[in-house]
């Protein structure tokens, strides 16, 4: 493939659509999105009904009792229903995304397809979009069963700007999605082994969830000075560790998700005396306040994507095709 | 210039410090199956990429059927098919799947892509089996499949890569029929292989590589004429006293070389075949066998190794 790209002649989107459509009908039809249906029961529905049979005693105290199914914490299960999305929607992803590329050079099939009339470029954004639907098509469904579960057992249908926030809520979701399919596939270009490519994406994976946190936390602590004198350097210091704190995924998730679900959130981070004037504690944000707020997370995720992406891209340029 | 679908110009290929592929003058007539030859690493598969458009090109230029694959490798690879060294299928899907997705991206009209797709399969004999999953296929049969791509695409080239190796003798034989009948269909074939007995059978010209060079290209009786000298083998086999002594007095005779018990090899200038049987006869001897020998392709192949080797 050239290096020199303004030199090629023909769109670089020329086959992608055939690519799009094979992957999607291999991707609905695999053993794995069986799987993913399973996790999304287990992980979803499971904390979801739960919470319904909580919900179903604060009815009409609420104005948002809809949100809240997303939202609340149930007494049976341990962990909130966002919560356990954060944490398996990445799994999906990586699940689907692991051995997108690699696994055409195991099955000997990457010369024959890059023999025909594409260049890599729609190969590998076809391949994207298609697993990038899957997901979608995956998360939508879930969204469905929760929305369909409230308006049975609440029995009440949910006002427009409870459905308005929970469909921008399904849009964080497949972004965050995508990233970690960006990711997973940035991974299966990289490595030629399957196996390895799915140990380094779950590797990160465990990294950003569990190692993360701590890291952000210590780095933090290394700039503590030794006695805090102005309020100004105790807010750089919570500002620090936010900061890192959003290099990782997950965090611009559950922030972007939290103004969305809660819209008494008024402010993603340490909250200033200025931000607190003429608020009244409690009262919700309207929804274009609380698109405004997630912004600067819904474009980190995006840009997220586009970035990890790119990489793929470029590397995936490089590679020899024979295998 | 017109009558070559492939000419390659000082063509070079360089990992790092290593010219895998030495600028080299190749050129493939329209028609014609051409075969590429040479030793493990000898540069044919990174040859065969560059003319596709799958790998850079360190320098030199190709044109295939006029246009240039490193800038225009859509409007090559349309119109060129190409079976890779080990071709590969998704195991999960049937042969017509497999191949309706290679018309898709080709672009194939879809109500024209159903009954291409079954002639293909057809003129490789899978027809009975289009709808089984490839996972079930044996070697051979996904080495049929990959010539039915080349069919169903309807390429004016098709470049083979190492098409016969790991199948047995009649699967080989088989395939060898289908090449022929591409040749037929007016489509020019390249083909690298190393069973160099069956490449001669079918091959109009071959190019010997080795070290990333061409070392010897032609038809393979002036390949022979070459590495062998020029003249007409002979195998003869006959019962009788000093039967080589005989047999070197024939004039024209340059060489006499013993093949084993009452078996001998002679190289002649001319055909001496009459003249042999009529002395070995004379002088009391029987003769039992007097047979002309080919030119064989490995024995050039072997030849001009050694050589090469001797040389280095
Ligand atoms: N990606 C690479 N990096 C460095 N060297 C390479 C690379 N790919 C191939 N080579 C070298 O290029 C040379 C030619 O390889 P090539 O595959 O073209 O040979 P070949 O004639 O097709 O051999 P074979 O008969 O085994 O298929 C080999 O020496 C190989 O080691
Ligand atoms: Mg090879």
């Amino acid at each position: 493939m050239p290096r020199n790209h303004a030199g090629r002649e023909g769109s670089p989107f020329t086959g992608i659509g055939p690519v799009y459509m094979k992957e999607l009908a291999d991707h609905l039809s695999s053993i794995r999105m069986l799987v993913l249906t399973l996790f999304i029961i287990v992980f979803g529905a499971f904390p979801v009904a739960s919470s319904l049979q909580q919900l179903r005693t604060t009815i009409g105290s609420d104005a948002y009792l809809f949100l809240r199914i997303f939202t609340i914490e149930p007494e049976q299960v341990p962990i909130p229903f966002i919560q356990a999305l954060n944490f398996v929607i990445p799994l999906m992803a990586i699940g689907l995304g692991f051995d997108l590329v690699n696994s055409e050079f195991n099955r000997r099939t990457l010369s024959r397809v890059l023999s025909q009339p594409l260049y890599r470029d729609a190969l590998l954004l076809g391949k994207f979009l298609a697993g990038l639907t899957t997901l979608a098509v995956a998360l939508m469904a879930l969204w469905l069963i929760v929305f369909g579960a409230g308006l049975l057992l609440l029995g009440l249908p949910p006002r427009g700007v409870e459905v308005a926030r929970a469909l921008g809520f399904l849009m964080v979701a497949i972004a965050y999605g995508g990233v970690w399919l960006a990711i997973a596939m940035f991974f299966s270009v990289v490595f030629r082994s399957t196996a390895t490519s799915a140990l380094c994406a779950l590797g990160l994976w465990l990294f950003f969830f569990i190692l993360w946190p701590l890291i952000a936390q210590a780095i933090t602590m290394a700039f503590v000075p030794p006695e805090i004198t102005s309020l100004d350097q105790f807010v750089g210091l919570q500002q620090l560790a936010l900061a890192l704190q959003r290099l990782s995924p997950g965090t611009l998730f559950s922030e972007a998700v939290l103004a969305l679900l809660n819209p008494e959130t008024r402010t993603l981070g340490p909250m200033l005396p200025s931000q607190m004037r003429g608020a009244i504690m409690g009262a919700p944000l309207p929804l274009d306040q609380s698109l405004l707020l997630i912004w600067p997370q819904v474009t980190g995720l995006i840009a997220g994507m586009i970035v990890v992406f790119s990489a793929s891209y470029v590397i995936f340029q490089r590679e020899e095709v024979r295998a | 210039m017109s009558d070559n679908v492939i000419d390659a110009r000082g063509l070079l290929k360089l990992y790092g410090e290593a010219r895998v592929v030495d600028a080299i003058d190749l050129s493939i007539r329209r028609g014609e199956i051409f075969g590429l030859l040479g030793p493990n690493g000898a540069g044919k598969t990174t040859t065969i990429l560059m003319m596709l458009g799958l790998t850079e090109i360190s320098g030199g230029s190709v044109n295939v059927l006029g246009f240039n694959p490193v800038r225009q490798p859509l409007e090559v690879k349309r119109r060129v098919g190409y079976l890779p060294d080990a071709v590969g299928f998704y195991d999960n899907l049937t042969a017509r799947e497999n191949l309706t997705y290679t018309a898709r991206l080709l672009d194939i009209p879809r109500r024209e892509t159903d009954a291409r797709i079954m002639d293909a399969l057809q003129s490789v004999d899978l027809a009975e089996v289009a709808d089984k999953r490839v996972a079930t296929y044996s070697r051979g049969m996904r080495q049929r499949l990959g010539i039915a791509e080349i069919v169903m695409k309807k390429a004016e080239v098709a470049i083979l890569d190492e098409p016969t190796s790991g199948l047995d003798p009649h699967a080989t034989f088989e395939l060898l029929e289908m090449i022929r009948r591409l040749k037929r269909a007016g489509v020019a074939v390249l083909l690298s292989s190393h069973l160099l007995d069956r490449v001669q059978s079918v091959c109009d010209r071959v190019a010997l590589f080795n070290k990333g060079q061409i070392a010897l290209m032609g038809t393979v009786v002036e390949l022979a004429n070459q590495v062998l000298g020029a003249g007409h083998p002979l195998l003869i086999e006959a019962s009788g006293k000093d039967i080589a002594g005989t047999l070197g007095g024939i004039a024209g005779v340059r060489q006499v070389v013993p093949a084993g018990e009452g078996a001998w090899r002679v190289t002649a200038d001319h055909d001496v075949r009459a003249e042999v049987a009529h002395r070995i006869v004379a002088a009391g001897g029987s003769l039992t066998k007097l047979s002309d020998l080919q030119p064989s392709l490995e024995e050039v192949y072997t030849r001009y190794f050694q050589e090469a080797r001797h040389a280095a």
